[in-house]
């Protein structure tokens, strides 16, 4: 009557089409950082795939793109202040929300990570009608205060995950032991809670340097982004510098994300 | 452990001080101002009145924008758990090693620039792209199909850009289920597809809708992906609105679609919540 020994057909069947679903899922996911490397070894003007041959040409033509690095390096600077913002503003918040039961941390707790489902083009909108109507010329920081909003919720969800999985009985331990709050805060807390906050700015540092929906609307002549002028040089005609920019991109990210996978765990605290 | 927690364990609420003093003034204030901008009646914004919100919601054009942005994630939050569910399922039944490796894979995309991502699908869908060649090599296709700049292109390319967003909810939720439940149904006689669809799948159903919420939220607001891949044909509401306010100058309209543009999105938001508070119910039966 009973034989899950046998291999029916509906297992088979199952097992075959998810397996089948799963790998072409994975085939979506790794095939356009495969193609994107590959073209930007192309020995050609097109973006033909394959190539028709093989050469560095093109990341030797990075060298000369000055608008590319000058762009590349505001994105850079403003994530790195971005960030660092983010963290000082968003692990106090997430301190101040983490164990509370009050309404008043719910309340805040979905204030703040409201930036995430909202479109952020509206927000950046938004924002440029309060500097321009209050007469705040755009400036790098106006365009870091719009990035740090949408920014912040990346630190504060990583560090609240990482405070709730913190025992209490380490800190009651260390006041029973005369510990003043500040103490224990320095040499119990923040050592348990680091790898949380490291995974938020990194995820952070991230999202502000792709930023596009604040950036288009902050940003002026002095502060060129990078995500954006990649953006309006794919919209203008397909240049294969952009090839070698990706390659230098994705290059940039999978060390970083080994990198912080090493130190944070990043996989666990990204859920 | 029955006194609650001593008041070492816990911090003031007064350090969440700063940031919200700072969403006050740089979130919920620009907020406020897009919604009285958007009741401008003109551009020199000297009169109150709805004129923008008639002239987008009697506008057969604006009303198939708002339509066709909607559906557009829809399609590509469908497209996402057809491909994104199995991948769940196959990372949390994996050997540990594997199963790392996979959680990279799927993070990956998630930190890799939008652009870049999106720059890779017009090279797949170009005209001398993979898809092409590979379709004429096979002799499937005399010439070159127009991929690009189609929905079907768009829908594609956001599912890739988005799927990770689905993937590791699902993966958080599955492997929560106790594993006892799927061998007792297939023990009772169960076979496999009817344990998955009366078991696994149901429990799972608090992640199928934190999944669904962010990638809709994410895919109707991709305006890289959608301008690239969609082309000058296309047009969604991100781009609606950035040409109402870059291009054109026109702030109060620009506004009223972004108002129109949050409440649909908000109301889609609190469907997907009621939807979630309903299947957390039904998983803890």
């Amino acid at each position: 009557m009973m034989q899950p020994q046998r291999p029916d057909p509906g297992h088979v069947s199952f097992r075959l089409v998810m397996g089948l679903l799963a790998a072409l899922a994975i085939l979506l996911l790794v095939l356009p950082s495969f193609v994107v490397i590959v073209v930007s070894f192309t020995s050609s003007y097109s973006l033909r795939f394959p190539p028709p041959g093989y050469s560095m040409r093109w990341y030797a033509a990075l060298g000369d793109a000055w608008q590319l690095q000058f762009a590349a390096w505001n994105s850079f600077s403003v994530a790195l202040w971005t960030t660092g913002l983010s963290v000082l503003l968003g692990v106090a918040a997430a301190l101040a929300i983490a164990r509370s039961t009050s309404l008043k941390a719910k309340v805040l707790d979905s204030l703040f990570m409201s930036p995430l489902v909202l479109p952020a083009l509206a927000f950046g909108l938004s924002v440029l009608m309060l500097f321009s109507l209050a007469g705040v010329p755009i400036s790098p920081l106006t365009l870091i205060i719009g990035h740090v909003i949408v920014c912040v919720p990346y630190v504060i969800r990583t560090t609240v995950a990482a405070l709730a999985q913190l025992d209490t009985v380490l800190l009651e331990s260390s006041a029973s032991l005369g510990a003043s709050r500040w103490y224990s805060f320095r040499r119990v807390t923040l050592p348990l809670i680091r790898p949380g906050i490291l995974a938020g700015a990194f995820l952070a540092f991230m999202s502000s340097f792709d930023n596009v929906p604040v950036s288009l609307f902050l940003r002026d002549a002095r502060t060129d982004m990078l995500p954006i002028r990649m953006w309006q040089d794919l919209e203008g005609k397909l240049d294969v510098t952009i090839a070698a920019a990706s390659g230098v991109i994705i290059a940039l990210t999978v060390t970083a994300l080994i990198i912080m996978e090493r130190t944070s765990g990043l996989s666990r605290r990204i859920r | 452990m029955a006194t609650a927690f001593p008041p070492v364990t816990r911090y003031e609420l007064k350090l969440a001080a700063p940031l919200a003093g700072f969403y006050l003034v740089f979130f919920v204030g620009p907020l406020v101002l897009l919604t009285i901008v958007s009741f401008y009646t003109d551009t020199k914004m000297t009169a109150f009145g709805l004129t923008q919100y008639a002239r987008f919601l009697l506008d057969p054009f604006s009303l198939a924008v708002l339509a066709s942005t909607l559906w557009l994630g829809l399609k590509v939050t469908l497209l996402c758990l057809l491909l994104g569910y199995p991948l769940a399922f196959v990372i949390t039944r994996s050997p540990n090693w594997l199963q790392g490796l996979l959680i990279i894979v799927v993070i990956l995309p998630l930190l890799t620039s939008v652009v870049v991502r999106t720059f890779a699908w017009i090279v797949i869908l170009g005209r001398q792209g993979i898809v092409n060649s590979t379709l004429m090599a096979l002799g499937l296709a005399d010439t070159p199909l127009r991929l690009l700049y189609t929905e079907s292109g768009v829908v594609v390319a956001l599912a890739q850009v988005q799927m990770p967003l689905m993937v590791l909810p699902l993966i958080t939720a599955i492997s929560r289920i106790d594993p006892n439940l799927q061998d007792a149904s297939s023990a009772l006689g169960a076979g496999a597809w009817r344990t998955f669809f009366r078991v696994t799948l149901p429990l799972s159903l608090p992640g199928i809708v934190a999944g669904s919420l962010l990638t809709f939220a994410a895919a109707i607001t991709a305006f890289i992906t959608q301008s690239l891949v969609g082309g000058g044909q296309m047009l969604f509401m991100p781009m609606y609105l950035y040409q109402q306010a870059s291009t054109l100058n026109n702030w109060p309209f620009a506004a009223a679609i972004a108002i129109i543009f949050l409440i649909a999105v908000l109301g889609c938001v609190t469907i997907f919540n009621q939807l979630g508070r309903l299947s957390r119910g039904y998983a803890q039966v």
